[in-house]
């Protein structure tokens, strides 16, 4: 029963810089024919193949899904993350043959919904660009509040604008323009579903304050993938291959797994879809849990760990895989 | 070469048989002897030449006689075919996945051409050729998924994906083992199991679900799932109960060969690209107890398994009050010797 996604062969049709930090990139298929539709808010998973190191990192499909002619994502560069943006944003150009992954949505709108409330935060702004494509498309109701810190880093904020004017709405933290959230959320029709994407803190945030004003949980929805963080190298034993891994510093737990030949499943590589989830056989030492799939009680008890964004510190490790 | 259709009735006279062909290629469920739950998925991959895997959406010889049959009951009982309204882009994804399959594995059968938006669609078996403009719900003479499976084999539920469940918000219903969309409709994975015995205390539904909920776009699974139905009625319905249900007390030794048939759902899951939604296609093979023993494997096998099945099991299926003739007339033909594995026919 292992899941995975079909590999979608592609080449480089185009490079944008769209601002100081963001690059968008256009993909197209290698045999000239149409890519698969998908539906806004699914992402992709794009193979970076970097000498003898490969990064698999998900981004967000920004086009419309109603042209499947080309795939575009745009990739804000993390200088102080593990290298995946700084290899798209400096080794990536027009031309190059990549493989990425089929589109999987884990952040799907709620057709049932009268209608659509987006909170964007930065590069958050991303899946927010196919959805309400799609629901312009169909004649969708929706209302986009995107926050940036500054106008020249409000990505896409002018084209949003002209595209669907009032209906979106900008606030730049640099002019001290901040949403109203709680007057927001107060001020909404029966059958709005909300949606936000962006830093963990903004999630938390409007989470929060939505259930304090009653929005009950279903019509919440959020994309909350958490970037694998960097930390110190580590030491593994894999007991069903019988081998022993070192997790390097700027490597997840889950490339190191596939970098010794091991291949669990995996969809979203964020710590979300709960794919590449793995029982841990014995430790000795501390579990660092960045994933959002696990249940806290889960991350207590030391049984599992999600190898796509969790590290892990101490003597000994033992997993089952 | 296509296929002959065959004029048949899966009512009244019941004219319902199988080509001694459709009989060896039909999806005998058991690969062992005896027979339990299991979470039996598998990647619905294109399998052997002359196997009903043979293309992923399979139309067969009763593809005729079994649209028209669709066509009376919807007739009879419209509330068969029900979409929420939030389901209609789904409705769309399923018209393209079934025109696309269809004109693909049957060419001499099905043409599908596109032009943008503007699709015609050639149905030469229904005498069907009809122009339309995709996503336009108006240039259609019904919702896209009634249209499209009022000329497709096998019911079909889509299942919206939401809150980490399914929920069963549109269907075609019309050839179903005793379960009803109309009570079922905008149900959850595990509401509409429910009525399901053993299942659930052994985390089989919570495992489907997690499975279910991560099936991938252009990575379809499929599992069987079986019963048995007297007489070879496709609308074995709780609203036609009345109808079906006291044939079960027509089973005599005399008859058991004719009226008595095993009936095998092949169950496919696909992820739909533009709704994000789940399509459940459930299709039924029916297979006569007297056609079914031309293959000896399979007649040693069921009595095995139709003898030794858990009472619960047993009672769901509806099988209790036949059981003992059927098991007695199969034992006939079970002189004890092994089976070989697999479920194919030697």
């Amino acid at each position: 029963m292992s899941t995975g996604t079909t590999k979608l062969d592609v080449v480089v049709s185009d490079v944008v810089p769209v601002n100081e930090l963001v690059t968008r990139f256009h993909f197209r298929r290698r045999d000239g024919e149409l890519l698969p539709t998908f539906s806004g808010g699914a992402h992709v998973v794009v193979e970076m193949r970097d000498g003898d190191r490969t990064r698999l990192n998900p981004y967000s499909l920004m086009g419309s899904p109603l042209d499947t002619r080309e795939y575009t994502i745009s990739v804000r560069r993390d200088d102080a993350g593990r290298g995946g943006s700084l290899f798209m944003h400096r080794q990536v150009k027009p031309g190059q043959e990549m493989v990425i992954s089929y589109p999987v949505n884990l952040f799907s709108l709620d057709l049932r919904a009268k209608k659509h409330l987006m909170l964007a935060g930065g590069i958050g702004i991303t899946p927010f660009m196919a959805q309400t494509s799609q629901l312009a498309g169909a004649s969708g109701n929706f209302e986009l509040h995107y926050t940036c810190r500054t106008a020249s880093l409000g990505t896409y904020a002018d084209v949003l604008q002209q595209r669907y004017g009032n209906r979106v709405r900008l606030y730049h933290d640099d002019r001290e323009e901040h949403i109203d959230l709680d007057r927001l959320l107060s001020s909404q029709p029966l059958g709005t579903h909300l949606y936000v994407c962006g830093p963990a803190g903004m999630i938390n945030w409007v989470r929060d304050r939505a259930a304090n004003l009653g929005w009950p949980p279903e019509t919440v929805h959020f994309e909350h993938f958490a970037a694998p963080q960097p930390g110190a190298p580590f030491d593994v034993t894999l007991a069903v291959s019988g081998k022993t891994i070192r997790v390097g510093e700027q490597q997840s737990l889950l490339e190191a797994i596939e970098a010794a030949g091991v291949d669990p499943p995996y969809l979203c590589r964020g710590g979300v879809c709960g794919q590449c989830e793995t029982n841990v056989i014995s430790s000795d030492g501390k579990f660092i849990h960045n994933d959002h799939w696990l249940s806290e009680e889960d991350h207590r008890s030391g049984c599992k760990i999600m190898p796509c964004v969790s590290r892990f510190e101490g003597k000994s490790l033992v997993l089952e895989r | 070469m296509g296929i002959t259709f065959r004029k048949e009735t899966f009512r009244d006279d019941f004219t319902f048989k199988n080509s001694p062909e459709h009989i060896r290629r039909f999806p005998f469920p058991f690969n062992e002897d005896s027979y339990m739950y299991a979470v039996n998925i598998e990647p619905h991959v294109v399998g052997p030449k002359g196997s009903v895997l043979e293309n992923l959406i399979d139309v067969d010889e009763h593809y005729v006689a079994e649209m028209q049959d669709r066509a009376l009951v919807l007739a009879e009982d419209p509330l068969r075919c029900q979409s929420l309204a939030h389901m209609t882009l789904a409705g769309w994804d399923l018209l393209e996945l079934l025109m696309e399959q269809q004109a693909l594995g049957y060419p001499e059968h099905f043409t599908l051409e596109r032009n943008g938006d503007r699709w015609r669609w050639i149905n030469r078996p229904l005498g069907i050729d009809d122009t339309f403009t995709f996503g336009d719900t108006s240039t259609l003479p019904y919702g896209p998924m009634e249209y499209i499976t009022r000329q497709s084999q096998g019911d079909f539920c889509i299942l919206d994906q939401r809150d980490g469940n399914l929920w069963m918000d549109a269907g075609m219903v019309t050839t179903q083992a005793d379960w009803s969309l109309d009570f079922d409709i905008g149900m959850n994975f595990f509401e509409w199991h429910a009525p399901v015995p053993l299942a659930h205390e052994k985390g089989i539904f919570t495992r489907a679900l997690k499975f279910l909920t991560n099936i991938q776009q252009g990575k379809p699974a499929r599992r069987l799932n079986w019963t048995m139905t007297i007489n070879p009625r496709l609308d074995t319905s709780p609203e036609n109960y009345h109808k079906w249900g006291p044939d079960r007390a027509t089973v005599t030794p005399e008859n058991v060969g004719q009226k008595v048939h095993l009936r095998v759902e092949l169950q496919s899951f696909w992820r739909l690209p533009r709704s994000n939604a789940i399509v459940f296609p459930i299709r039924c093979y029916l297979i006569k107890m007297d056609e079914l023993v031309t293959q000896p494997k399979w007649a040693r096998r069921l009595h095995r398994v139709i003898r030794d099945l858990p009472e619960e099991l047993a009672t769901y299926k509806g099988l209790t009050r036949y059981r003992p003739t059927l098991v007695e007339w199969l034992s006939k033909l079970d002189d004890g010797s092994p089976t070989s594995p697999g479920f194919g026919p030697d």
